[in-house]
């Protein structure tokens, strides 16, 4: 890395309590060729959900860490990463999005490969040596470490990784929070919003998590919500920010909108009543009232580190993104949902997804002009070269507005840049 | 010729009085005049834009889109628009909203289903985007004038790659 990625990537001063994050980490293409060694190259990363591949023969073609991923169920039911690349010549095995395949074909040479990625048969298979189909390196790789929790699948091309359950650590506890919502697992709603943001990746993962921005940028949102007929209810917006440890975080706290797992509005009227009211008591008979009630009634914006946020607000949106550039990042995000729940919830989930998420909703899009703005400004960063998350450092238990959570994305992020880290 | 003047009789309207419409509408879109664009909805109306690899006719009650409005969101989707505080379309970004092909494709007593190709430029920022792809119109006569009861569009992109977000009207 060049002399200025050798200076501070951010500085804590536990005496005055700052922490201050040097903005040429968001623009310095050095340091984006270190993450993608040393994060993108080493941590889990977010491949898909289960419920993706429900039948055998089901694929997903996925770009993930900057690898072209063929994610697909065999007729077995297992449940494979493969780097869809071919082992002949190196083509892209796999073209469309997503199907329902009996086999993968090359179209270069015509290699046929099986789900499992073996390859079955070459056209002029007589002119290779006897055993060549069975030599591993004849037919597609498959990414050695694929771990899964709940459902969630996750990839990581460090084969010397700890395990996904130990990477994820305290993380769990609020995954299953968010799964638990569900009596017979989640599962992903047709349709995946798929947009860009001019700006660095780690502005994204700072946003997605950051309470403190909501008021100021979010203004014509809580406008709207006051001009719904019954879109709120009188619960304030308070709770707090936490740091899980292995540069994971979450903020939970009540929120006045109205949840599908469960909390009433009025629009919802005596139908969602009674909709939510069933909810409810199967979440206590499940879980007890204390939980059910956290469950019902919490907001959860869970980030896994280095670049999957879970949100478990006024729907529940599944979201991944992965840097183009040092200025420019591709989004993915998915709409969760209660399998099997009723009609009723699965049309009002979506409408309050759409209400304040995705490209076309009435809230990310001003995160994303912000996060742009954001990137814009540090084009004077040699001259002005710190940002500040030091919100609350001195709290003894942050608030959902305070930066803990950035705190914990960026000791981890720097511990994994500088090679310090211990442990997971 | 515009959208007041438009009398038809039921089935009896030509395919130059819905262009017409359309290139009004376009004009009030590109014009940011978007109370009176509002005023070209029924009061039952719907605005929808689906994700890309969704079937034509998905439903937006079981399937995930880019916006999906009903009456008074779309109301709602005006009001915020025309405020300063809609910070991702502050200043509003120039846009030129141009339809084509335009063919009915059914038709019933006081009720239109048309498409027509579109193609839409937004700048700001000094960056020029792109959208394109079908509209699709259900439009009813009401008090003897075209009104739009649903306006599906039909992107022909892969998502918002390139857009990045869709934060103007189409
Ligand atoms: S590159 Fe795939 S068959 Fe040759
Ligand atoms: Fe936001």
């Amino acid at each position: 890395m060049n002399a200025r990625v050798k200076e501070p990537l951010i500085l804590i001063d536990d005496q005055k309590k700052t922490f201050k994050v040097a903005r040429n980490n968001f623009i310095d293409s050095e340091v984006l060729q270190a993450e993608r060694d040393r994060i993108f190259g080493n941590c889990w990363l977010y491949v898909g959900h289960g419920s993706e591949l429900n039948k055998p023969g089901d694929f997903m073609m996925r770009e993930v860490g900057g690898r072209s991923i063929l994610f697909a169920k065999d007729r077995e039911g297992v449940v494979r990463a493969m780097y869809n690349t071919c082992p002949h010549r190196g083509a892209q095995v796999c073209r469309e999005r997503s199907g329902n395949a009996k086999s993968f074909q090359c179209f270069y040479h015509g290699w046929v490969f099986g789900l499992d990625g073996k390859l079955r048969s070459q056209p002029g298979e007589e002119a290779y040596p006897e055993g060549f189909k069975d030599d591993p390196s004849s037919s597609l790789s498959v990414v050695k470490r694929m771990e899964s929790y709940r459902d969630l699948y996750f990839i990581c091309f460090d084969d010397d990784a700890v395990s996904l359950d130990t990477y994820l650590g305290n993380a769990k506890e609020y995954l299953d929070l968010i799964c638990d919502q569900a009596e017979d697992g989640l599962e992903i709603v047709r349709g995946a919003q798929e947009y860009a943001i001019n700006a660095n990746w780690k502005l994204l993962t700072e946003n997605s998590i950051d309470g403190y921005h909501a008021a100021s940028t979010h203004a014509t949102y809580m406008d709207y919500l006051k001009s719904t007929d019954g879109g709120l209810t009188s619960v304030a917006l308070t709770g707090y920010g936490r740091d899980l440890g292995n540069g994971h975080a979450v903020i939970e706290y009540a929120a006045p909108w109205g949840r599908p797992v469960a909390q009433w509005i009025p629009m919802w009227g005596e139908t969602g009543k009674k909709e939510i009211g069933e909810i409810l008591a199967r979440l206590e008979a499940r879980h007890g009232k204390e939980r059910a009630e956290r469950i019902a009634y919490k907001n959860r914006n869970l980030h896994i580190f280095p670049n999957l946020i879970i949100n478990d607000i006024m729907a529940l949106t599944v979201r991944t993104y992965f840097p183009k550039s040092e200025s420019e990042m591709q989004v993915n995000a998915w709409a969760a949902a209660p399998r099997g729940e009723s009609g009723w919830a699965r049309k009002f989930r979506l409408f309050n997804f759409l209400e304040f998420l995705g490209p076309g909703g009435f809230a990310t899009p001003d995160d994303v002009e912000a996060l742009e703005h954001c990137q814009r400004g540090y084009l004077n960063s040699r001259e002005v070269r710190w940002n500040d998350i030091s919100k609350g450092m001195s709290q003894a238990t942050p608030a959902m507005t305070d930066e803990e959570q950035m705190r914990a994305f960026w000791k981890q992020w720097n511990a994994r840049m500088t090679g310090m880290q211990a442990g997971a | 010729m515009n959208a007041e003047t438009i009398g038809l009789a039921s089935n009896a309207v030509s395919r130059a009085e819905v262009e017409d419409f359309l290139y009004y509408e376009a004009e009030l879109l590109d014009a940011w005049r978007l109370p009176e664009w509002l005023q070209l909805f029924t009061e039952d109306a719907t605005y929808e834009v689906p994700t890309t690899n969704l079937p034509a006719d998905a439903s937006s009650d079981e399937n995930l889109f880019y916006i999906a409005d009903d009456r008074f969101r779309l109301g709602e989707r005006v009001k915020r628009l025309m405020k300063r505080a809609a910070h991702a379309e502050f200043p509003h970004s120039k846009t030129r909203h141009i339809v084509a092909n335009v063919s009915l494709r059914g038709r019933d007593v006081g009720r239109l289903d048309i498409s027509c190709s579109f193609v839409t430029y937004r700048t700001k920022d000094s960056a020029t985007h792109l959208f394109f792809g079908t509209l699709r119109y259900q439009l009813v006569q009401a008090e003897g004038q075209l009104r739009i009861r649903c306006k599906r569009v039909l992107l022909d992109t892969d998502g918002l790659r390139q857009q990045g977000r869709l934060s103007i009207i189409l």
